[in-house]
């Protein structure tokens, strides 16, 4: 007797998947950052606090290297030109500043249980400074700033985008499934929320924040709003797809088998097309970064101490900042690496969601 | 035709009255009383107000009164009086701030729109026509990157550069010796000349989100029987994509145009506030971080209202050039 070789679903999916070059290349880069921002204590050459009023916006320093002193760059001390009140940095060429690996400094803990206090790459006396990405207004390490920034930018999308999932599953399944008055209702709310500028709302309802709430309280509110920024799209899809299957015979079958609505949505429907909702879901979330960078970089989202990508940009917010200290706008490179990796990864799981589907072009 | 415009007309109007509650409800939003909180801080500064005026402010929006009875004195106000109410912040009426900045904004989301389809009709066209070939790999690529760059970033980058290439004044719609003059010829051109940056800036996504669309909508069209038909007789291939494939392909330009709209004043806020426009986002931004909250109110209702316009002028010029939507079969 001949073996039939099988493949379930998810294989199929993954199979195709693998072929689309780009996608793979962004589940690369958004595993690396996603890892990054796991270890960002250890990655980051100084901690989350430290900072140094003597260079503020000292501008990058690029390594040299020699065998007397392995990778090492000259102390700068800052001053202000008299005639043009520019900050001027000048390079002591007498010291040099030896950098290592796996060197001590601040401490640190690690996914919030693993404490530590050895550094990837740093100077190896833990009392001298090095800028590698240059420094903010109040001299700290851009580089250790963006990788403790990316645990919030990075998350707070995945947070938002599970919320208007909830949403979107609950209030599409339901329109989709029930029909009738229901649908209409539902559809209509959505089609008004879809017709409204939603950054006037959204900053409106962002303002009405207190201020005097703490990060971990705004940074969930944020999420909310993100969220309900998020859902009306999810919703559509998720309708429709209801819409779709409800008709097919299986679903029929399974009805006339006398099975109880909630096995029917769950066991016979959703997987059907769960593959889809995936890929919405992960191009939605790229929109969620830039909502968060947005509405920081407005101040009206994140406020420092908390560190996100859009509150390290309020720094660079005027053109005379971008003439001056260009390095300020580097938080923007990991902002776009990882919304352009988000969408590779989406394009990818829609163009393979449908393994029997002709492959677009 | 009319029928199917006064239904919709019809449908506008519950998402008007639906747009203008939750207006209302935002400005309500913030904790405390924003009268009481303006009069102690000016006392605070060493300044008084006449209680007679604070009591006819109060009297006016019916502070202390229920929500349904605020909104009802507010709305009232706005339809019956055009009063939208008085700014706490720049002490004049709402509706003469907004007036000022509006014009502006019209145009600079009127040219942005233009500019966008000028732009993603032939890019989208050609890049469907032309697959795979290395044009059409690169508008694919820019249009990704337009996509991911968030809209202040454009912004600060394309102005640096017009600072550093082109020496024009940073921030503004217009030149230092033009901004406070009266409507001319030269400030006109003035105005043109510094229109480009935010044009840009704001189209940039939507620009590439319509390519996209195009592209994939007249890929699918290219390869229908009707168009071998076509070809088969003879048609010259120019005169082919343009006379079948590419009006079919322009249905997304029509009906997307009033989604766009939302988007275009979401954008406009922070790009403006990054080059200083005189527009309305600006002032939006202000007037929330201060809690000027009638002239907040003031700024979503009129925006959202322009957007609803928008939208509903953008499904009838579709009715128009579509008659499968005027008869509700598509």
């Amino acid at each position: 007797m001949a073996t039939v070789e099988r493949a379930s679903q998810r294989t199929l999916i993954w199979r195709r998947f693998r072929k689309h070059r780009l996608a793979m290349v962004g589940l690369w880069l958004l595993g690396l950052m996603y890892a990054a921002a796991a270890l960002a204590g250890f990655l980051a050459p100084f901690g989350k606090d430290s900072h140094s009023s003597d260079h503020a916006y000292q501008p990058p320093q690029i390594p040299s290297f020699s065998f007397e002193h392995g990778f090492y760059v000259h102390p700068t001390a800052g001053r202000t030109d008299p005639e043009t009140l520019e900050q001027v940095f000048t390079e002591d060429t007498s010291r040099v500043v030896e950098l290592g690996f796996f060197v001590k400094g601040d401490p640190y803990t690690l996914l919030g249980f693993i404490p530590g206090d050895v550094h990837l790459f740093g100077p190896e006396d833990p009392g001298e400074r090095f800028y590698l990405l240059g420094a903010d207004r109040t001299g700290a390490d851009l580089l250790s700033k963006i990788f403790f920034g990316s645990q919030i930018s990075l998350s707070i999308g995945l947070v938002g985008v599970g919320m208007s999932l909830v949403l979107g599953l609950l209030l599409g399944g339901v329109s989709g499934y029930f029909g009738g008055w229901v649908d209409l209702v539902i559809q209509r709310v959505i089609e008004f929320i879809m017709s409204i500028p939603t950054l006037p709302l959204w900053l409106g309802l962002a303002a009405a924040i207190p201020p005097q709430w703490g990060p971990l309280q705004t940074y969930f509110i944020i999420t909310v709003i993100l969220s309900l920024l998020g859902w009306t799209s999810l919703a559509r899809v998720i309708r429709g797809r209801f819409l779709q299957v409800r008709g097919e015979d299986h679903v029929l079958a399974a009805q006339l088998d006398g099975v109880p609505k909630s096995r029917i949505i769950f066991r016979h429907m959703l997987p059907s097309f769960a593959s889809h909702v995936i890929a919405t879901v992960s191009l939605s979330v790229p929109t969620m970064i830039l909502a968060e960078t947005s509405l920081s970089f407005l101040g009206l989202g994140l406020r420092a101490p908390a560190i996100s990508w859009g509150v390290l940009l309020q720094d660079a917010q005027s053109v005379r900042t971008v003439v001056t200290a260009p390095w300020l706008m580097m938080p923007a490179v990991a902002v776009v690496l990882a919304v352009v990796a988000f969408n590779f990864v989406g394009d990818g799981l829609r163009d393979s969601a449908d393994p029997y589907g002709k492959r677009s072009s | 035709m009319i029928r199917f415009v006064l239904l919709r007309l019809l449908h506008v109007v519950p998402i008007l009255v639906a747009i203008s509650i939750v207006a209302f409800f935002i400005i309500q939003l913030p904790p405390g009383d924003f009268l009481s909180t303006h009069v102690a801080a000016l006392e605070g500064r060493g300044e008084s107000l006449d209680p007679a005026y604070i009591q006819a402010l109060r009297e006016r929006y019916g502070l202390g009164d229920p929500f349904w009875i605020q909104y009802w004195k507010w709305i009232t106000n706005i339809l019956l009086h055009g009063d939208f109410g008085q700014s706490f912040e720049f002490r004049r009426p709402v509706a003469g701030l907004i007036g000022e900045r509006l014009p502006l904004t019209l145009t600079l989301g009127i040219a942005t729109l233009v500019f966008t389809w000028a732009v993603a009709l032939p890019a989208g066209i050609y890049s469907a026509r032309k697959q795979h070939s290395w044009i059409d790999y690169a508008i694919s690529g820019i249009g990704f990157v337009a996509l991911a760059v968030p809209a202040f970033l454009t912004a600060l980058v394309l102005a640096y550069l017009g600072f550093e290439f082109f020496g024009q004044s940073v921030g503004g719609l217009f030149s230092p010796e033009y901004a406070n003059a009266p409507w001319s010829l030269g400030k006109l051109a003035d105005l043109l000349q510094h229109l480009w940056i935010p044009v840009v800036v704001l189209g940039l996504a939507g620009t590439a989100g319509i390519i996209r669309i195009t592209r994939a909508n007249l890929l699918d069209e290219l390869h229908k029987p009707y168009v071998v038909t076509a070809r088969a007789k003879g048609l010259p291939e120019g005169r082919l994509t343009r006379k079948y494939p590419v009006r079919i392909a322009l249905n997304p330009f029509i009906s997307t145009a009033g989604w766009h709209l939302p988007s275009l004043f979401d954008g406009e806020i922070i790009v403006a506030q990054v080059l200083a426009l005189g527009t309305i986002g600006p002032l939006l931004l202000q007037a929330l971080k201060s809690q000027d909250m009638y002239l907040a109110g003031g700024i979503i209702l009129i925006v959202a209202v322009l957007t609803v316009v928008g939208t509903l002028l953008s499904d009838i010029l579709l009715a128009v050039a579509d008659p499968r939507v005027r008869f509700g079969k598509a």
